[in-house]
């Protein structure tokens, strides 16, 4: 049986710990997310950073925005690492379907995960 | 003029860049000058990916820029020319004879040999020294990270 995915969260500030908390919270403890902030770091840094959440595991990476320094690092670590798969617009929704569909290769993974994470995003209120 | 930010940034094209700066500044053209991004066509597909596609996003090696910076300040568009370091910089404000008169020091992060100035800026000593020269040179350089952010002076900065 081929190793579960992992799921690294890689987004500003203290965001990724935030999302792991939650689902956590929701999901609970095996999740198989790790968090991994920019804070204070260049683009080597974020990428080394990446590296060591990663640790040679099949992975995808959820950054938080189009555009922005986690998404760009996480993009570009896709080039050289055929088992991981790259993600931006991160939201909860996604991230909880993720832990229970482990089990798939990480460019599946990545493709439901978008889908999941569009589906989410809806208007709610005012009710007609 | 039509350039409206130069910025030294060691992220390159980044969320503060595109969105911090580029929403209120009105950006329509964002330069990246940086050698290494201007000989990888897969690397500049990313950064493309992740601009607004009504921003063009234009990679230019040093050299390329040297030339190419006229027509970018004669341009009706506004932009921002942006550079990983501040070597690059001082090579474009250099070489461009007076066309390049305030530089933003926009995020410089922490490596060995560098120390701490602002949380976003870290210089090593050949830096603070090249960022001298650029005032020598005649450009007006400040670090601010956000167009709400403090702008610190060069004197400041390099207490």
């Amino acid at each position: 049986m081929s190793e579960r995915l992992t799921g690294i969260i890689l987004a500003h500030s203290q965001v990724a710990e935030a999302f792991v908390a939650a689902v956590g919270a929701i999901a609970g403890a095996e999740h198989g997310l790790v968090p991994v902030s920019n804070e204070g770091c260049d683009r080597a840094a974020i990428t080394s950073r990446l590296d060591a959440a990663i640790a040679g595991r099949p992975a995808v990476v959820f950054s938080d925005m189009p555009g922005g320094s986690c998404a760009f690092s996480a993009a570009a670590y896709t080039h050289d690492h055929p088992a991981v798969a790259a993600v931006t617009g991160v939201n909860l929704a996604m991230l909880l379907d993720f832990v229970f569909h482990r089990d798939l290769g990480a460019a599946a993974a990545a493709e439901r995960a978008v889908a999941t994470g569009r589906a989410s995003v809806r208007v709610v209120g005012p009710a007609k | 003029m039509s350039v409206e930010l130069f910025r030294v940034d060691d992220r390159l094209i980044h969320g503060q860049v595109v969105v911090g700066w580029g929403q209120p500044l009105g950006i329509a053209f964002i330069v990246l000058v940086d050698d290494e991004v201007r000989g990888s066509d897969w690397e500049q597909e990313l950064y493309r990916m992740g601009v607004s596609p009504e921003v063009e996003v234009v990679f230019a090696s040093v050299a390329e820029a040297l030339g190419a910076l006229p027509g970018w300040q004669a341009s009706e568009r506004r932009g921002i020319v942006l550079t990983g370091d501040i070597a690059g910089m001082l090579q474009l404000a250099r070489g461009t004879n007076g066309a390049v008169k305030k530089v933003n020091i926009g995020g410089i992060h922490y490596r060995e040999g560098r120390r701490e100035h602002l949380r976003y800026v870290y210089l090593s000593d050949e830096e603070v020294q090249s960022l001298r020269s650029l005032a020598d040179a005649g450009v007006e350089v400040s670090a601010q990270d956000v167009p709400t952010g403090t702008r610190v002076g060069l004197e400041e900065l390099l207490r």
